[in-house]
């Protein structure tokens, strides 16, 4: 027993790729999805994406009250705010897998690149 | 309004083949469609971009459960230049004069086309003059996939490790400062500075640059650039796109993929040197 915690075997860690690998495609296509009934929502609006002409959503508020609502600019807006963050969700699960595989410096270099965009998401926000 | 929603689809499918075969962003071919052939203001141009650039990566990233052609190790030791390269470009803004950044990476980009040409010329993929930096080593960067043109495994080792960084740190500036060259310069990096083999490089270029443009999507879509009517189609246009052409990239040829790759990053590299002379 105390062997199998030491290191994850290859086909452990297989597992925990594909497991991965899963996770991500959902992430992408759950994005991908809500993107579409967005468009579909769009096309039955005859074009009209519920807001002025030129405008759409851009506060987070904004976008959930559009989305109850079921505006097709503020459901697109989810949706592609969902795919902004797939990229994101890849480092997260990097950090599992590098920890899974006991590979520590690969644990804080991955957790770093996190901490570095979390600094320039703030900073993108501030300037 | 259909007429719009296909175009952009259809430029997606089109951008995600071609970005995710060369690990571009895709905006050469993006940009031009959305200022030239439909009056869009550049503005809006680049926030549809930055959606092209993650979908193009997230795209590719999906196509297969296990990727075993791209080096993760690799891609989050080079995330850390990119993203520090980003926030100084974000900060310099107004500080550095982008005519230098132009002329200096439209230089790099010229200068690794030709080194590209060079490669192919001699006819040589083989990596078995290349010799591990002793901080590849130590960072574990070698790595190895299995070809499936030459149907075999390919090891390699990782060279000059400090100056790929450095390409790096330079590529996250440019592209935050200039907001282009997403994948060209990181392709750069891997391949001609580090001795990468091709497709590893052009499939770490892909997960690599949605990691760097998520960071700075956020601004562009709270500040309104990103317009949902554009970018949606255009998004899922590129994202079948993107896992067809990560498919077609693993069974072509390298030396294929490096004729694609030379003129489009010549055009790169001569645009950016165009703008830093002043055109």
């Amino acid at each position: 027993m105390p062997e199998k915690q030491s290191s994850a075997t290859e086909k452990e860690m297989e597992h925990i790729e594909i497991m991965i690998g899963r996770i991500l495609q959902i992430g992408v296509i759950v994005a991908a999805i809500i993107m579409l009934l967005g468009l579909i929502l769009l096309l039955v609006h005859g074009g009209n994406g519920g807001y002025p002409v030129g405008h759409q959503p851009t506060t987070i508020k904004s976008i959930l009250l559009g989305t109850i609502a079921l505006k097709p600019y503020a459901v697109m807006m989810v949706g592609m705010f969902c795919l902004i963050l797939t990229p994101v969700l890849r480092v997260v699960v990097s950090i599992y897998a590098f920890y899974k595989e006991h590979d520590t410096l690969y644990v804080w270099i991955t957790t770093s690149v996190l901490i570095i965009l979390c600094i320039s998401f703030i900073i993108g926000h501030t300037v | 309004m259909i007429q719009t929603m296909l175009l952009m689809i259809g430029v997606g499918l089109f951008a995600g083949i071609a970005g995710a075969i060369l690990g571009l962003g895709g905006g050469i071919i993006i940009t031009p469609v959305l200022t030239l052939a439909m009056g869009l203001d550049i503005k809006y141009a680049i926030g549809a971009s930055i959606i092209a650039v993650i979908a193009t990566s997230s795209g590719s990233t999906i196509a297969y459960l296990r990727d075993e052609v791209l080096n993760l190790r690799v891609a989050m030791f080079l995330e850390i230049a990119t993203t520090i390269g980003g926030i100084a470009g974000a900060l310099l803004t107004g500080v550095l004069n982008p005519k230098y950044l132009y002329l200096l990476f439209g230089a790099l980009l010229v200068f690794s086309g030709w080194n590209m040409w060079r490669k192919l010329r001699r006819g040589q993929e083989n990596l078995a003059n290349v010799k591990a930096d002793p901080i590849a080593t130590k960072l574990k960067l070698n790595g190895s996939y299995f070809d499936k043109a030459e149907f075999k495994e390919v090891h390699y080792q990782v060279e000059q490790v400090p100056q790929g960084f450095l390409v790096m740190l330079g590529a996250g500036l440019a592209s935050g400062m200039l907001g282009i060259g997403s994948g060209a310069f990181k392709v750069t990096a891997m391949d001609t500075f580090m001795k990468m083999p091709l497709k590893p490089s052009s499939a770490t270029s892909n997960l690599m640059m949605g990691v760097t443009a998520a960071a700075s999507a956020t601004v562009y879509f709270f500040n309104g650039s990103i317009l949902p009517n554009i970018a949606v189609p255009l998004a899922l246009g590129i994202l079948v796109g993107a896992v067809l052409g990560s498919r077609i990239m693993q069974v072509l040829p390298a030396r294929v993929i490096r004729i694609i790759f030379i003129p489009v990053i010549l055009f790169i590299g001569l645009q950016m040197l165009y703008k830093g002379i002043g055109g």
